[in-house]
């Protein structure tokens, strides 16, 4: 049976899977319930400065039938009392040493105030903090959360006043509403931060409601923008992840990520652990249908890791990273074409007007025999030679393994952009360019 | 404890109206949505090929995904304005559904379904999609108001026709008022269909019947287009002895009465036998059921595999405890002065026929009772020779009692002349949907006659060409 054991910078949980700092975690009486359910550790809900909430507070997005593929809120950080916060972290670390209890914090940006609270919450017994840089709404608008956040100066300026007074490991969870999120990241190992932690919310509107005009959420017939979470996001936390993990200044340090964004499955907490996450935080799944999901986040998680031979978690975190490069490193003489098969073919040919549509028409409707047996209706075959393999057509096929993407002979130079600029930058004109595509073999349909 | 979700309600036993009510059960918005959302939105997708009337059926579920369940609506009606009827009763089994991509892959759609969910929703909220077109001063008359009559009238007037359907019946919509079962299809959704159709402008003249009150001669004279669309007749004889004993009905009487007549008066045997072997037997022997008659019986010549009724009202005709007496062949009806008793040979099968169908040949010295207090005749119906051979007065040529017709517009050797409906199917189902579409060929076939050059708009395009 695998290990999941976790161990972040030195705080130490049985299993990567953390309570975000987020709702679930709001109070001593939940935090304790989803440990006693299997959690390894919890990010508490953000305490620190005086605020008041608002009903409405959530909004989600719904497609095609399926619930919350997003989810959007207007909370804010903790409306309880500093105090009565830390009685209850206190009180959950004693019932429960070998959890991972972080305590995430945030408060108005002057020195006094920011180590004020630290010292306090360290009294806890909680085995590190959490700055939060990153809350989109109602705090950022006081100068706090992503304000706090989206300015690598001040990142690294509060940083270094926490890092200065804090004995435990302090993490640094970046805002993703911010265009270059190694800017931050820099600046928050700059300050000195032993780990940092990504995703938080996106800013969003989640939508008009048709009727009324109102958006969504509506706080008696107002809204504002709130921030975005659940599996819609997965893929932008991907990225993110990707970029600091590989970012070089942060790996100089070694820095651990805790992974958050859109994680609802062991599957999912696979990925970010594959781009560099050595814990994962969740919400939204939270959110959905309870604390229970941990059965099989660790179940699934353990069953992969058996199944793949890896013992413990570090066996394969960031397995996945000398996987990520950058477009000019790509192999231009990589070739895919779409495979076709047709004894799992249904026929809706969603692959043909998908191709004809939006992409590079190569696939013709075909009348053809197969077994024998004649086919009423015509057959969507590839034109291979016209295929640019952009895989559209892949993606829309509803049968699982009937189109495959399938590497052929390109016969072009096993080159990548940035080879051939640097060999050949008369390509940067359109005349070379037809003449070296030529040359190279590079067939544009 | 919520009882099981099915697709069907439980008929409440307690009273006969209970057990008459409409059977299946519609969609919830919830159901709908989700059923909806399922759809893979085919290109060129199977199901409009096979539905008779080639409802753009990706397109309406679509609609009823996106929340425009109007839209969807109207989609459905523009190529079938008998939609609601169809969502029940058509064999979508055969037709869409079973041509759907889906049946390979796990399950298909029920589109059957999802259409009686938008042509509720039409209905639920009173929704008019079409209007009569400006009149173009033309006169159709049209014989017959059954599902190719309306379908036929409707379209027309749509293009600005002067249109006069001619029913003999009281009630407007053939087969879909007096025919099916009402727990398939409540008389009402038949009804309101006929109102859609008079709403357009088409003048409904109930109680008049050709050849009687009428002459084929003046219809032919003062109109420019005629449509016979008059379907068949009576269930015929049996052609056995004492088949005119008191207890012996015909089977689409029968089913008549339970749509228009108070059901606590019909009068319903206790021991019922049905001869035949079509959907509209399995339809007399669950009525007989419903009305409370503990013994039901089909006897049928040939064995299930040569069995006519769809293998899902066998399933239905079973579960309502109904027995089916195969490879029975009825000889005799007994009794003193009522039916008591149904003699009956037993018969094995033989070489195909010209149909493909086993031949049966009656067993030696096999005879043998079934006591029985009523008999109702399923076995097909009558063909109209009297409007036959007043139309071959007019050059319409009929075959095997069916109106000859070129199947790509309906027409007739008489060029004023069409035909629609179950009168002109000498092969192939007689089902609504392909009478309604029947309509709507004969009715392009006369816009195109009519108005050679204004008839280029899409509704009227040849169906098959799509």
């Amino acid at each position: 049976m695998a290990d999941l054991k976790t161990n972040f910078c030195g705080i130490r949980s049985p299993n990567p899977f953390w309570l975000a700092s987020a709702p679930p975690s709001n109070s001593g009486y939940q935090v304790q319930k989803a440990f006693e359910q299997g959690w390894g550790g919890a990010v508490w809900k953000t305490i620190g400065a005086p605020v008041l909430n608002v009903s409405n507070r959530y909004a989600t997005i719904d497609y095609k039938g399926t619930k919350i593929i997003g989810l959007n809120n207007v909370e804010l950080i903790s409306d309880r009392p500093v105090e009565v916060n830390l009685k209850e972290m206190k009180e959950v670390k004693r019932n429960f040493p070998n959890h991972a209890v972080i305590a995430s914090i945030m408060v108005e940006s002057t020195k006094e105030a920011w180590q004020e609270i630290i010292k306090r919450t360290e009294d806890t017994g909680i085995d590190g903090f959490e700055l939060n840089f990153g809350c989109p709404h109602g705090m950022s608008e006081r100068g706090m959360g992503s304000a706090m956040g989206q300015v690598p100066d001040y990142t690294c300026m509060v940083t270094e006043w926490a890092v200065s007074v804090a004995t435990k490991p302090v993490i640094v969870k970046l805002t993703p509403n911010i265009t270059d999120i190694t800017l931050p990241a820099r600046a928050a190992v700059k300050g000195g931060a032993p780990a940092l932690s990504l995703i938080n919310t996106l800013n969003s509107i989640m939508g008009v409601d048709l009727n009324t005009f109102d958006i969504k959420p509506s706080v008696g017939g107002k809204g504002s923008h709130g921030g975005y979470a659940g599996p819609a996001v997965k893929p932008i936390a991907l990225h993110m992840l990707s970029a600091i993990a590989l970012d070089e200044e942060v790996r100089k340090r070694t820095v651990p990520i805790s992974g958050i964004g859109g994680i609802e499955t062991w599957q999912d907490a696979v990925e970010f652990m594959l781009l560099g996450a050595t814990s994962v935080q969740i919400c939204t799944a939270v959110m959905h249908y309870g604390f229970r999901i941990i059965e099989d986040l660790i179940d699934g998680m353990s069953n992969w890791m058996d199944e793949r031979g890896f013992k413990t978690i570090e066996d394969f975190i960031g397995k996945s990273l000398p996987k990520v490069s950058s477009f000019g490193d790509l192999d231009l003489g990589f070739q895919s074409v779409a495979r076709i098969d047709h004894n799992k073919c249904i026929q809706c040919n969603l692959c043909f007007i998908a191709c004809n549509d939006a992409a590079h028409q190569c696939i013709d409707l075909t009348t053809m025999k197969l077994n024998g047996n004649p086919m009423e209706r015509p057959l969507p075959v590839v034109r291979e030679n016209d295929c640019v393999g952009c895989a559209l057509c892949s993606a829309v096929c509803p049968v699982p393994d009937c189109i495959t993407m399938v590497e052929v002979e390109s016969n072009r130079p096993h080159t990548t952009w940035n080879q051939l600029i640097s060999e050949k930058p008369e390509v940067l004109a359109w005349d070379a360019m037809n003449e070296y595509r030529k040359k190279a073999n590079f067939h544009i349909h | 404890m919520k009882p099981e979700k099915t697709t069907r309600q439980q008929a409440d036993e307690s009273s006969i109206e209970g057990r008459f009510k409409e059977l299946n059960l519609p969609f919830n918005d919830r159901e709908a949505l989700l059923e909806s959302n399922r759809c893979l939105y085919c290109y060129d997708a199977p199901c409009i090929v096979a539905c008779p009337t080639h409802i753009d059926i990706p397109t309406f579920i679509r609609k009823i995904s996106s929340g425009n369940v109007k839209g969807s609506a109207k989609t459905i009606l523009e190529s079938n304005l008998l939609g609601a009827t169809c969502s029940r009763v058509c064999p979508v089994q055969e037709l869409c559904e079973g041509a759907c991509v889906l049946n390979e892959d796990h399950k298909p759609i029920n589109i059957g379904r999802l259409q009686r969910h938008a042509m509720d929703f039409a209905d639920k909220n009173k929704l008019n999609f079409f209007q009569r077109g400006n009149p173009n001063g033309l006169r159709v008359a049209i014989v017959g108001a059954g599902p190719a009559g309306l379908s036929c009238a409707g379209e027309l007037a749509k293009l600005g026709f002067e249109v006069i359907c001619f029913e003999k019946r009281p009630l407007s919509g053939g087969l879909d008022t007096y025919g099916i079962v009402v727990f398939r299809e409540p008389v009402e959704i038949s009804l309101k269909e006929v109102q859609m159709i008079e709403e357009l402008g088409v003048d409904m003249r109930n109680g008049v019947e050709i050849g009687k009150d009428l002459l084929l001669s003046d219809l032919v004279e003062d109109y420019d287009a005629v449509l016979i669309s008059i379907g068949l007749g009576k269930v015929p004889n049996l052609s056995i002895a004492g088949e005119d004993k008191e207890g012996v009905f015909d089977g689409l009487e029968f089913i008549e009465q339970t749509k228009v007549k108070d059901l606590k008066t019909i009068k319903c045997g206790s021991k019922v036998v049905v001869i035949g072997g079509g959907n509209t037997a399995i339809d007399c022997a669950t009525i007989a059921r419903r009305l409370g008659a503990p013994d039901v019986t089909i006897v049928y010549r040939r064995s299930q595999f040569e069995m006519p009724a769809y293998e899902f009202e066998c399933e239905f005709a079973l579960k309502e405890g109904v027995r089916i007496q195969f490879l029975t062949n009825p000889v005799e009806v007994e009794g003193k002065d009522k039916v008591e008793k149904l003699k009956c040979a037993r018969v094995e099968l033989g070489p195909p026929d010209l149909s493909g169908r086993r031949t049966p040949r009656v067993i030696a010295d096999s005879l043998f009772d079934i006591p029985c207090d009523m008999v109702i005749k399923a076995i097909g119906q009558e063909k109209p020779y009297d409007l036959l051979s007043e139309l071959k007065k007019f050059g319409v040529q009929e075959q095997n009692g069916y109106i000859v017709v070129d199947p790509k517009t309906n027409g007739t050797s008489n060029p004023k002349i069409f035909a629609a409906g179950d009168c002109i199917r000498h092969k192939g189902e007689a089902l609504t949907v392909v009478a309604v579409q029947d309509g709507k060929i004969a009715a392009a076939s006369i816009a195109k006659m009519l108005l050679p050059s204004k008839t280029n708009g899409k509704k009227t395009q040849p169906p098959g060409t799509r």
